[in-house]
Order: structure tokens, then C-alpha cells, then sequence
């Protein structure tokens, strides 16, 4: 697969390494009422659609970028690709 | 020699090969299937399960038939196919799959007894005793029921990998592949034309077909060297694509030096990984045949593949020259190859056509809606029957050629899921145009057969693809070229009794579909599994559209609703060595070497892997014979003056930036950011889940600026998780990562004699206790102006430091302290002396935190701060981790002589040793050259309130049982007075 970096253009799969599912970057609030429940939930539960998917890649022998990735699973089809930094600014 | 005249084989240059230890020649130019028929060879194999024999049955990659064992001794290649096998001088083959010789295979009893053998039968029969079929049938049934056999050798042959990036992918070098490559050639496009014959032309080499008014190989040969001379376009011969991957990316293997007598050094494959901007698939198409009664003896191949043999390679299949050929056909081409024999003067018997209406196209005979319904000849073909009009005939008869029409080599286009549509004109599967995104069609594999179809679609293929990325190719100019009939009707057996070989490389019969229809095995998937029809090396290039066709007769559906077949990487056969791409032996994965790797190896180290490291383990002096008494020097000479020891491959991480001590808080479980300038903190990470994961220190060399490190195991993992956190976690706060690693050099300088070693290198520095007490850091020069960090830290529990150097200065510095500590006893360590050093002090390293342990475990639930949120912390608090009463404790026998076992399951004494009375386990274990008697750490049930309590370490792998005294942990000096002295 080839990934569209949003810094360096297509790069090969081969240089980044897969985390999952981008909720990952969604930490719960440890201060919240159901601190502990939210984190199983977030630790344990993961989506794993058979279809579009929003997922983390590393580009571990690159420019150690975290990108979250839009993947269809099925046709590996890959619709966008961008920095976890902008969308985790974006989110917060 | 049964050659005729013409052909594209050198016949001024003989080549001498062996088949089954029998010398014969060919000429350059030949296949291995070629040379053979030449020399009158039609015997060339026994089949799968019935030994029937076997002969070639096609002139290209599609072969079931001839499959030989390739070379000798560590070189022996089985299941080649003899058809594409490109002769060369000093080529040995061996026929496979037989008992005894060749032509008197005693697995040939198989045959007499093929009504036990029909499709399922291994899971109809052998199913009683059952422990007979693991001992008995089954490896009977692997010995008569087989290909070929491996050497057992390991391979002497070296591979290599590269890749391409071009924009056009062309795959196939026939018309439509050379067309296409020659048109965006021309435009000035990065060309990639890949084809797995070594010469280029495809079908135009076995055709008589005029292009431009030139022969078609002469026109192939002109184009060739055009493109040749074209700077941007890289023709690939002996080169299959053999699978498409995500985003145009595609595999492709050529065989560098297979067709090479003595390769001397080169390699002898090269797997290719390229990534095209646009593809085109130009794979032609491969001929069924028609099965029919005794449809599989020797003589009896492809009608295309014959008038390949005539035109190609100047060769008649038959096993006496002058014995006349007839043809089966359905279809026009079949009469193409009768015209092409007649017009080389071979005798012909005339073509047998099932179409009521045929006529002959030349000067030879046609039986209209006739069949042939049988054959004879026991290892070749002598004689078959032709039925016409209700009579049958036998005729003599030394080869036949059958024609089925042909199947678009639609391969590739369905390794992404693309189904293939059946085109009821053309009975045959095309591909779906957007089977796959970059993917165009051309030619006979898109069902563009005759010549100049195929010309122009190549043409047009590539001018659309280069219009897809912005590159624009002004419109070829089309060469002249025949438009070959294609008339076709659907006639896919002929009906009868006896066996008519669907799939010859399993051995797969009409009947046996008849039967899977029978026992409702229908859906293909399941037709497939029940016969093993389309398996093995070929896949079924020949044998699944008539097999489909057959079930579609059966059910009463038609074709397309009774399923396509579609494919899966690779489309020939590749071999596991190439796939390594020549990762094996030494370059299975890259060795890292320590800075100090070079010294190490000259003081006779011996080393140990440590994931990619090469780290010294211990250093053997001459008088000693066993590992431990080295280790047990090393050890003592820590405790008792000086050691160094190596330990860059520990992880270093550089943090900085205003928000660093903020970042750190969070990362680590204990309170990390109130770490002052110059001071150095142990720190524990956890995982989110609340469970231990690593553990180093933190040191702070100014404000906003901290050495973090990490176990050697986990120091990628703990960088790429700390990116993590900082890239998505918490993104606004101000601080920057690298790992430092492999940047600096660090030793520890262990023992009561450290300080006074490193007082003799250092620049100017005070060394005392009370200017740099223990948990001290500083920057500083060693050695009259290198730079340096040194740390004060302890795993040994001696007085002991560790000193970095920028890391090509490692190696000398190791030189000098051992130099300069030669009065103080200096003695350089390895990782055995380290971990028997840390055991004794009771310090946690990898199997302490083995991902199943907690803070609590550790006795450290008091460093998981509370005043502040850290990953892992919240979980860190479930009550299943809160309520862990297990505690890490140390343990030494009761009788000094007894052995500790790392892995031992300790057990309450007077307990049953089963799981529901498990108490804990042994971490971690070494001889203590201190305490002269084996010690270890583990983890027991409230083991910090049983010390002198007795256990028992059970480990019932070896049914052996120590009783252990537990201890506390620190063997050594327990009050910690040595390390701040």
C-alpha cells in the first residue's frame, strides 16, 4: 500500500508501523465520574468495521509522524491521510 | 529429429542435455519441452494420482502434464515445468512421481483401480482405525499420490530484490504489450514491460501471422530494438508478474540466471517490487481443450501449442516423424494450426470440428459434426476414433491437436476481487474493465484476440493510460495485420462412459464432477475442494472454464450462474528463496554492534543476541573452561574493585522544551517533572491498562532538559509511545522527542574502585561524594576535552557511574579505562555478569516486567503518584490490581547445592502442586558468586510477609522440586549504604 503523507506525499506502507483504530487519540478525562469505565472502554473496546476506517500508522522509519489514516478495510482504498497533530488540535 | 523447416531456433548452436540420465541435444532457442518432442520424447511424466502417462500439453506456463525435476544435488528444483524451462548446455531433467523407471511405474496400479480413487475419496475411505491414518494412509497415500521431492539441501543460490517506479507497467510482451509499450515509449513515458518467455512477441512467435507485411516475429523483433534504443523503457524478459497488490504496486520475479549453464556469481533471481503509476495487462490468452474419452495420452496437446511447436520451434509432436496429426476443434483457430502444419508439410489426417456446418479453410480434410470419442496407445498416442453421422472409425494417429477455444489470462485483474464476465458471443470469461483501479486491459486478454484487434487495443490502452496522469502520446500508427476467423459454438465434451480428463494435473475426470454434482458438492468452491480441481502448480489454467461448463451442464444453470473462477497471487509458481529477496543466513536482519563491539571482539568476548544487538555476554581469559567461571570473575571483581560494561544498547531519549517536566509527569507513574538540574530520578512507566512496562531513569542535565532511559527490549516502543502521547494525546504542550540511542557511547563503571578509575579521565571534575552524590548528572569533558555526561547511578548496588561519550569515541574510551585501571584490577563485564549483579541487589530488569506484573507486585505502589494523571494510573487503581497480594521477594535453597529455576511455580509447603495451590513464580535465577549458592527473584502470595518461610519451586516439566527460604530481595548490602558512598 502506498500512504499519501500530508508532509512528504506517497510513501510505502513498508515505513510505518499500524496502531488501530484512531479513538485511541480520544483519552478519557481521568477526573471524570466514571473515570475507570471509560477507560476499559478505551482500552479494551475497539471498532473494526469491515468498510471505512479512521486508524493510526506511525512513520517509524520516516519522519516519526503519527497520521490518522481513512482506510476502506475492504478495498484498502485510502481516502485521506493526516497529521494525529492537527486532528488532535482540531478535536480538542 | 522430428524437426521441420523454419523456426526461431539456432539450429549452428547445439546444446547438450540429459532426460532420466540419457544425453540428448537441442539448439539454443528450444524449451526443455521443445528439445524433447524434437528427439522424439513424448513419455515425460506420470500424473498425480493415477500414474497415467504424460506427455506436454501446452507450450507456455499453463503446463499440467510435463513437470520435472530440475538440476541436482542442492540445486534439484521439483514440479518445472519442461515448457517453459529455457534449454541450456548441460540441463539435467529427471521425470518425477514414478516407482521404478519412467515408462514401468509400479504406481501404475492406481490406474486399474480408479473407482476407489474418485473425487473425496480420502474422505470417504482410510477412515477406520483412526490412529492408521496418521502412521499408515496417509503417508502412503503422500508416497504414490505426489510431485516432486526437495533436495533437503540448503540452497546454495543467492537472490536479490530491487524496485521499480515507472509509469506505465506493461505485463506481457505479445502485440498488444509491444504495441502499448512502443506507443507510450515513443511519447517519452518510464516504461516497465515485463514478460515471462525470454524473447519477446508472445503469440507472434507462434504464429505465421504477417504485421506490416513482415512475418510476426520479425515485426515483434523490430519493435524490440526499437524499444531497446528508447533511453526511458525497460524491457523485462524471463520476468513474471506473478501477483497485483494494493495502490499499483505489483510483484514480478526474473529469472536472472536460471537459463544459465554456470552462473559463476551472479544471482539467480531477483524478486521485483514495482510501483506503477499505470498498468496494462496484455497477458493474452491460454487454450481449453475438449475432454473426451482417454483425452490424456501422450501425443494429444493443445492445438495451439502445436502450431506453437511448428512455427516456434520447427517441431511435430509426434514420437515417429511423418505419422500423420489431426485435430479436434469447436472452433475456427483449430483450422489455423492445420493450415499451419499443411503449409510446413506435415502430414495431416484433417481436422474432426463438432460444428455441423464447418468447412475447411486450406487443402486438408474436415469431418463436419464429427467427435472423437476415443483413443489408444499406451505411452503415446497410436490411434483414435472419429464418430460422425452415427458411425465411429478408429484411425491411426500420431499426435492430436485439440482446440476449445481460448480464456482471456484474466489472472491479475481478479487478484483484488474482480469478477470476471462471461461473454456469450465469445464463450469465454473477459475481465471487468475496473476490475482494478490503474488497471487496463488489452488485447486477447480482454477478449481483443485476433491480431489486429490486439494492435489497436494495445495502442489505445496506452494512450488512455498516459492521458490518466497527464502525459499525452500522439496516436500510433497502427500496422497492418490479418483478422484471424473466431468462429465458435459451445461444445464442451464429448458424452461417453470412459474417463475424460478434465484437469490433468489432479487427475480430475468428467465423472468426478458428474459425482460432486451427485453428492451436491456444486457451488465451484466446494467442486474445487471435493476434486482438488484448479489445485496445485498450474491452478487449473486449463481445466476450470471446461469444468464450469460441465457442473453448468449438469445443474441445468448456465455458466455465469453457475460461478467463475478468479484467482490469487502468484500466477506461476514462485519460489520461497526468491520471496526472501536474499534476507537469509547473516542477512536474515540487520546486526547492530556496540560501540565498543570492535575491542570486545579482540579480548575473545563471546556474544548474544539481544533483539538486534550484539552484546559482549561474557570475556573467556585463557585458564578458564566453563562460562561460569568467567561470569563469577567478572561479578566479584565488581564487587570487590572495578568492571565496565558496556550498556548503550539501553534507551536513550532526549526531551526538551518548556512544557518537558509537564510531559514527563504524565508519561511516567511517579512524580518525574520536580526532578532538579543535575539530578537524576528513577521512573516507572505503565501501560494504560494500569500494568508495569518499563522502567529507567530520568536524568536532568539543565531546565527543560532530560535524558530519559529506557530498557534495551523496549527502547523503540517507549519512543514511539511517548510520540504518541505527545502528537496525540496532548498536542499543545511544548516539547520535542529524538532518540539518542545509537548517538552516544555509554559505559557503567561499577565497583568501590569507580570513582578512583574515573577521577584519572576526567577534566577537571570533583569526583567527591559530596560535590557528586549518588543521583547526580553532569555534563564535562573526559580525556583532555571529549565531551561527556556522566550519571550516578547503580543496577550493580556498587558505588558505580555511568559515562557517555559521543558514541565513535566508545570504543577508545573503553581502550583508555582499561588501560589506565590496570593497578586497580579494572575488568570488563558482559550481560551474564550484569544480570547476576542485579539479581543480587534485587533490581527488576525484563522478566520482572513481563507485562503480567503491577507497581503493586513490584512493591512500588507508593511511586504511582496520586496527585496527578499519568498513562495508566486511573486502571492502575482497579481493585484486581490494587488486590494483588503477590510481592517480587528473593529466594535461595535450603540446601546450598540445589539449582533455582527460572520459571518454577512456587508452591505453599504440603500443598498439592496444581494450579488452584499456585502461589507465585520464579522470575529470574543465577549462581551468587557472593552468597556461593544459586539465588532467586519471583513473585509469592504476601510475599513480603513470609521471609524465612520455606516454598516449594515446582517444575514438573522436568519433575523436579526444590524447597526455597524466602529472603528479601536485596542479597546485597539491603540498606543501600555502598551505592552512596
Amino acid at each position: 500500500m502506498l500512504i499519501p503523507h500530508p508532509l512528504l506525499g506517497l510513501r510505502d506502507a513498508q515505513e510505518f508501523t499500524y496502531l488501530g483504530d484512531a479513538n485511541m487519540m480520544a483519552r478519557p478525562d481521568p477526573t471524570g465520574p466514571d473515570a475507570e469505565a471509560a477507560f476499559c472502554d478505551y482500552v479494551f473496546l475497539r471498532d473494526n468495521p469491515a468498510g471505512v476506517h479512521r486508524e493510526l500508522w506511525f512513520h517509524e522509519q520516516g519522519d516519526r509522524s503519527w497520521l490518522v489514516v481513512t482506510r476502506n478495510t475492504v478495498t484498502h482504498e485510502i481516502l485521506s491521510a493526516e497529521l494525529a497533530t492537527d486532528v488532535a488540535r482540531k478535536d480538542a | 529429429m522430428s524437426r521441420i523447416q523454419g523456426g526461431l531456433i539456432d539450429r549452428s548452436r547445439k546444446l547438450s542435455f540429459t532426460f532420466n540420465g540419457k544425453p540428448y541435444q537441442g539448439c539454443a532457442g528450444d524449451t526443455l519441452a521443445s528439445a524433447l518432442l524434437a528427439n522424439g520424447v513424448q513419455l515425460i511424466g506420470r500424473s498425480f494420482k493415477y500414474h497415467r502417462p504424460r506427455g506436454v500439453f501446452s507450450a507456455g506456463s499453463e503446463e499440467p502434464n510435463a513437470l520435472v525435476e530440475l538440476s541436482g544435488g542442492a540445486r534439484q528444483e521439483p514440479n518445472t515445468r519442461a515448457t517453459g524451462i529455457e534449454l541450456y548446455d548441460g540441463l539435467q531433467a529427471n521425470s518425477q512421481n514414478h516407482i521404478g523407471s519412467l515408462s514401468h511405474d509400479l504406481l501404475a496400479l492406481n490406474d486399474l483401480f480408479s473407482p476407489f480413487f474418485a473425487a473425496g475419496f480420502y474422505y470417504k475411505t482410510f477412515m477406520w482405525p483412526r490412529a492408521f491414518w496418521e502412521k499408515l494412509y496417509e503417508p502412503a497415500i503422500r508416497r504414490a499420490a505426489g510431485l516432486g521431492a526437495l533436495s533437503m539441501l540448503p540452497d546454495p543460490d543467492s537472490y536479490d530484490r530491487g524496485y521499480l517506479h515507472p509509469d506505465l507497467l506493461v505485463i506481457g510482451g505479445g502485440a498488444a504489450g509491444l504495441m502499448a509499450a512502443l506507443t507510450a515509449g515513443r511519447a517519452g513515458a518510464q516504461v516497465v514491460l515485463a514478460d515471462e518467455d525470454f524473447m519477446l512477441g508472445g503469440r507472434l512467435l507462434a504464429e505465421d501471422t504477417a504485421i506490416a507485411d513482415l512475418p510476426g516475429a520479425a515485426w515483434a523483433k523490430e519493435v524490440t530494438t526499437e524499444l531497446q534504443s528508447l533511453p526511458n523503457v525497460r524491457l523485462m524478459t524471463r520476468t513474471t508478474v506473478f501477483g497485483a497488490y494494493d495502490h499499483g504496486i505489483y510483484g514480478a520475479v526474473e529469472r536472472v540466471s536460471d537459463h544459465i549453464a554456470d552462473p559463476g556469481a551472479s544471482v539467480r533471481q531477483t524478486l521485483w517490487r514495482i510501483t506503477a503509476k499505470r498498468t496494462i495487462l496484455a497477458t493474452g490468452a491460454t487454450e481449453r481443450h475438449i475432454p473426451f474419452e482417454n483425452n490424456d495420452r501422450p501425443g494429444i496437446m493443445l492445438s495451439g501449442a502445436m502450431r506453437a511447436y511448428a512455427n516456434r520451434w520447427a517441431v511435430t509432436p509426434q514420437a515417429k516423424a511423418g505419422d500423420p496429426i489431426a485435430i479436434f476443434t469447436n472452433n475456427d483457430d483449430g483450422h489455423r494450426t492445420a493450415l499451419a502444419l499443411a503449409a510446413k508439410g506435415v502430414a495431416l489426417h484433417g481436422v474432426i470440428d463438432t460444428r455441423a456446418g464447418a468447412k475447411s479453410l486450406g487443402d486438408y480434410e474436415t469431418f463436419a459434426g464429427a467427435t472423437i470419442t476415443g483413443s489408444k496407445g499406451r505411452k503415446g498416442l497410436k490411434s483414435i476414433r472419429i464418430a460422425q453421422a452415427g458411425r465411429s472409425e478408429w484411425i491411426d494417429c500420431g499426435a492430436l491437436g485439440v482446440a476449445g477455444g481460448w480464456n482471456p489470462n484474466v489472472h491479475l485483474a481478479s487478484h483484488h476481487r474482480g469478477r470476471p464476465v462471461w461473454d456469450a458471443d465469445k464463450l469465454t470469461f473477459v475481465p471487468d474493465a475496473d476490475s482494478l483501479p490503474g488497471l487496463h486491459i488489452a488485447g486477447a486478454a480482454a477478449g481483443q484476440g485476433t491480431t489486429a484487434e490486439a494492435l489497436a487495443d494495445g495502442a489505445r490502452a496506452a494512450m488512455a493510460a498516459l492521458s490518466e496522469i497527464g502525459l499525452s502520446a500522439a496516436p500510433a500508427d497502427i500496422p497492418r495485420a490479418g483478422e484471424e476467423p473466431t468462429g465458435i459454438e459451445a461444445f464442451w465434451h464429448v458424452p461417453g462412459k470412459g474417463r475424460a480428463w478434465v484437469d490433468f494435473q489432479n487427475d480430475v475426470t468428467v465423472k468426478d464432477i458428474k459425482l460432486a454434482h451427485q453428492e451436491n458438492m456444486r457451488p465451484v468452491e466446494h467442486l474445487k475442494r471435493w476434486t482438488t480441481l484448479g489445485m496445485a502448480t498450474d491452478q487449473g489454467k486449463t481445466a476450470n472454464v471446461t469444468a464450469l461448463a460441465v457442473m453448468a451442464e449438469l445443474t441445468g444453470k448456465t455458466i455465469p450462474e453457475t460461478g467463475t473462477t478468479i484467482f490469487r497471487p502468484p500466477y506461476t509458481p514462485v519460489s520461497l528463496g526468491v520471496l526472501g529477496g536474499g534476507d537469509s543466513g547473516a542477512n536474515f536482519r540487520p546486526h547492530r554492534l556496540t560501540p565498543t563491539h570492535a575491542w570486545a571482539e579482540s579480548q575473545g568476548a563471546v556474544f548474544v543476541e539481544v533483539g538486534q544487538w550484539m552484546r559482549a555476554q561474557w570475556f573467556p581469559q585463557p585458564d578458564e573452561i566453563h562460562w561460569r567461571e568467567s561470569v563469577d570473575r567478572e561479578a566479584k571483581a565488581v564487587r570487590d574493585a572495578v568492571g565496565v560494561c558496556d550498556v548503550t544498547t539501553l534507551g536513550k531519549i532526549d526531551v526538551q522544551g518548556p512544557d518537558a517536566a509537564e510531559f514527563l509527569n504524565r508519561i511516567y507513574a511517579n512524580m518525574m517533572g520536580t526532578v532538579k538540574p543535575g539530578k537524576v530520578r528513577y521512573g516507572l512507566m505503565l501501560r494504560e491498562d494500569g500494568h508495569a512496562y518499563d522502567d529507567g531513569t530520568c536524568a536532568c542535565l539543565a531546565e527543560g532538559h532530560y535524558v530519559v532511559t529506557t530498557t534495551t527490549a523496549n527502547a523503540g516502543l517507549v519512543y514511539q509511545r511517548m510520540e504518541f502521547a505527545r502528537q496525540c494525546l496532548w498536542p499543545d504542550l511544548d516539547v520535542t522527542l529524538i532518540s539518542t540511542t545509537d548517538a552516544w557511547a555509554q559505559l557503567a563503571v561499577a565497583g568501590p574502585k569507580s570513582r578512583e578509575l574515573l577521577s584519572r579521565i576526567v577534566d577537571d571534575f570533583d569526583m567527591s561524594n559530596d560535590a557528586f552524590p549518588f543521583m547526580s548528572c553532569s555534563e564535562l569533558t573526559v580525556c583532555g576535552g571529549l565531551r561527556a555526561r556522566l550519571f550516578r547511578i547503580s543496577f550493580s548496588g556498587e558505588l558505580a557511574y555511568e559515562i557517555a561519550v559521543p558514541a565513535r569515541y566508545g570504543n577508545a574510551l573503553m581502550e583508555r579505562l582499561i588501560e589506565v585501571g590496570q593497578d586497580l584490577g579494572v575488568t570488563p563485564y558482559g550481560t551474564e555478569a550484569l544480570g547476576v549483579l542485579r539479581i543480587e541487589k534485587g533490581h527488576a530488569a525484563g522478566n520482572e516486567l513481563n507485562g503480567q506484573t503491577t507497581a503493586n507486585m513490584l512493591g512500588m505502589q507508593r511511586m504511582v503518584s496520586l496527585k496527578k494523571d499519568s498513562i495508566g494510573a486511573v486502571m492502575s487503581r482497579r481493585e484486581g490490581l490494587i488486590g494483588d497480594k503477590r510481592r517480587l521477594v528473593g529466594f535461595v535453597p535450603v540446601d546450598a547445592t540445589q539449582p533455582v529455576v527460572a520459571g518454577s511455580h512456587l508452591i505453599t509447603q504440603g500443598d498439592p502442586v496444581d494450579m488452584e495451590h499456585d502461589q507465585g513464580w520464579i522470575t529470574s535465577a543465577c549462581y551468587s558468586p557472593h552468597l556461593g549458592s544459586a539465588i532467586g527473584l519471583g513473585y509469592l502470595e504476601n510475599g513480603d510477609q513470609r521471609f524465612d518461610e520455606e516454598v516449594i519451586a515446582a517444575n514438573p516439566l522436568e519433575g523436579v522440586s526444590v524447597r526455597l527460604r524466602v529472603v528479601s530481595p536485596h542479597f546485597i548490602d539491603p540498606e543501600g549504604e555502598r551505592l552512596r558512598d
